[in-house]
């Protein structure tokens, strides 16, 4: 069984047909590429399967359950994780705390136990410990005492994909996270995602402009254009793809 | 590495703690020293209980204003409520004063909480100015109710003859009240449940994307505000053994939310500075009769001025005073 199976799926904004009959199946331990030109619908695709849109159609199948009409923060302990395009930190808090707030619904204690700090302080200590753990991956943990907001760009999308992590998913999507980043950045943080994937046994859905890039990564893509799958395979055979070559170049 | 952050992360949380329990075995012989002296006189005694309502009462709105980042105009309207609940409670009752504080107390936090949770509802749907309308609004209504219901809360007139369980010769147990209502908010907020509001308030989108019930928590954060406003009142209400509907108004949350501003949006310290100063200065003032409120104003308005300054950033980094000034973590 898929860890993932998206059947038929869409959404219209008004008028506008954003993505239709969209299909895709990624298999656990997977790293898969969505890629497309601008406006194809793949930040759409993400919002759909993580419960911000609720699809007009299809159904999003995870672990062969279907997700779809839960809400997000449900879906979130059904076990998938994102970051965003455009990144969203909790900007005021450290980077410690933003990696805790991902550890949430897995240290839990009860409100009485936080008011008389006992046995909180334990649990806080694990969720410290475990939170450090990963920032350590991510070259962040001399950094966990800074304001989120105050780590230079590049940090601030490897602390997102930490925080992800830190939900303990089974699918981790990411939306464009070399965006912004120079061709040497770029390929540390691919490293590190190869990375990630072995150490956390997590599937991994990445969106990328830069087909080049994704092309060295990921094992399978799928071709967005204009809200439809232009073409699925493996990377060499897609990218060689006339329909893809025309989409990207134009007419 | 990991590991040695932990244990250094751990002394920090007992350091603190022992920090919290110097201060207030400060606080208590402070206070103690100043009443059992005499220095306070007459007035300033009367003061105290002041400052405790204002403690609660900005520490309080401070949760929903500062760390959940919801504009709350109506806070005295929660207080209301508490002050109102409370005093019925003792005048109806006819038991030992410990069980009848103790059983106004929690008729006073819980009834606030309720309409805490009510109020929390609109939130879900609500953010920023309109919020704020709606909690202006929720102010004037409860006032209007306690006008309106004559039979029970004895209408404009209000209610008289509250038992003075909570005036300047009850400090300890005010004192005490205040100790726990800040330590228990305190405790809240630096525990999973705090990180949780604050990071709903830093990016409810992203909060909600991991995990984060953001429903629960803003109506949390409202709920937990609201019982202590509850508290607040009672003490307000058992100190001056008289309470109308027009004491708990617009001026009145206004009042509140000036502490919070000004001691720091999202500083439990702050607030409680800011309360004590903001309280014992009109008093100071009192010499200046005419001119004391727009002295008070004045004040307001420079101590912002220089909160926001360049000049306050160079003193607090070449003090070393950088400590005093930073927001503990956790607060921040
Ligand atoms: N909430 C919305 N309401 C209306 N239209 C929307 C909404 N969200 C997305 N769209 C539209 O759907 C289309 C796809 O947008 P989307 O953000 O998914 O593209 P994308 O492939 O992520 O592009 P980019 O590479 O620029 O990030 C666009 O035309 C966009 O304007
Ligand atoms: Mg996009």
């Amino acid at each position: 069984m898929a860890l993932l199976e998206v059947k038929n799926l869409g959404i219209s904004f008004g008028g506008l047909r954003a993505v239709d009959d969209f299909n895709i199946r990624i298999e656990e331990g997977q790293l898969y590429g969505l890629i497309g030109p601008n406006g194809a619908g793949k930040t759409t695709i993400f919002n759909l399967l993580t419960g911000v849109y609720k699809p007009t159609d299809g159904s999003i199948l995870l672990d062969g359950k279907n997700i779809v009409g839960k809400s997000i923060h449900k879906i979130s302990h059904e076990g998938i994780a994102r970051t965003f395009q455009n990144i969203r930190l909790f900007g005021k808090m450290t980077v410690l705390e933003n990696v805790k707030v991902g550890l949430h619904s897995q240290y839990k204690y009860s409100l009485f136990a936080g008011i008389f700090q006992y046995p909180a302080i334990k649990k806080e200590a694990q969720m410290t410990e475990r939170a450090m753990e990963i920032l350590e991956v991510f070259g962040l943990a001399e950094d966990a005492e800074l304001l989120a907001s105050n780590l230079p760009y590049g940090q601030q999308r490897k602390l997102e994909i930490a925080r992800a992590l830190a939900t303990n998913p089974k699918l981790l999507l990411l939306d464009e996270p070399a965006a912004g980043m120079n061709p040497n950045e770029t390929k540390e943080l691919m490293d590190t995602i190869r990375l990630v994937r072995e150490k956390f046994h997590v599937t991994v859905l990445l969106i990328e402009h830069d087909m080049k890039l994704v092309s060295g990564i990921c094992e399978e893509l799928t071709v967005l254009n204009f809200g439809t799958v232009l073409t699925q395979g493996k990377p060499e055979d897609v990218l060689n793809d006339p329909k893809v070559i025309t989409a990207y170049l134009g007419e | 590495m990991a590991n040695e952050f932990v244990k250094a992360k751990t002394k920090e949380v007992r350091k603190s703690t022992i920090q919290k329990a110097v201060i207030i075995a400060l606080a208590y012989v402070g206070v103690i020293a100043l009443v059992s002296s005499g220095v306070l006189g007459y007035q300033y005694s009367s003061v105290l209980i002041s400052v405790a309502v204002n403690i609660i009462a900005a520490v309080s709105l401070n949760l929903v204003t500062g760390f959940l980042g919801e504009l709350s105009l109506g806070h005295a309207g929660f207080m209301a409520i508490g002050a109102y609940t409370g005093a019925l409670i003792t005048l109806h009752l006819n038991l030992p004063a410990p069980v009848e504080i103790f059983l106004g107390l929690a008729g006073a936090g819980i009834m606030a909480a309720i309409f805490g949770l009510i109020i929390g509802i609109p939130v879900l749907r609500l953010h920023g100015d309109y919020l704020a309308i709606v909690t202006l609004a929720f102010g004037q209504i409860i006032a209007s109710i306690l006008n309106y219901v004559k039979s029970i809360t004895g209408g404009a007139a209000g209610l008289n003859n509250i038992e003075e369980y909570t005036t300047s010769d009850h400090y300890l147990l005010v004192l005490t009240l205040v100790v726990l209502s800040v330590l228990i908010m305190s405790n809240i907020i630096n525990s999973r449940y705090g990180r949780a509001i604050t990071a709903v308030r830093d990016n409810y989108i992203a909060a909600e994307a991991t995990g984060i019930c953001i429903r629960n928590y803003k109506i949390f954060a409202f709920v937990v505000g609201a019982f202590f406003a509850g508290i607040a009142g009672f003490i307000f209400a058992h100190n001056v053994g008289v309470i109308k509907p027009s004491k708990f108004d617009f001026n009145m949350s206004i009042n509140i939310l000036v502490f919070v501003v000004l001691g720091g949006m999202g500083s439990i310290k702050g607030s409680i500075i800011a309360a004590v100063v903001l309280t014992v200065l009109p008093e100071a003032l009192r010499g200046l009769s005419d001119y004391r409120m727009l002295m008070y104003a004045v004040i307001l308005i420079v101590v912002m001025l220089f909160n926001n300054s360049k000049l306050r950033k160079r003193l607090v980094e070449e003090s070393g005073l950088k400590k005093l000034f930073t927001k503990k973590k956790g607060e921040a």
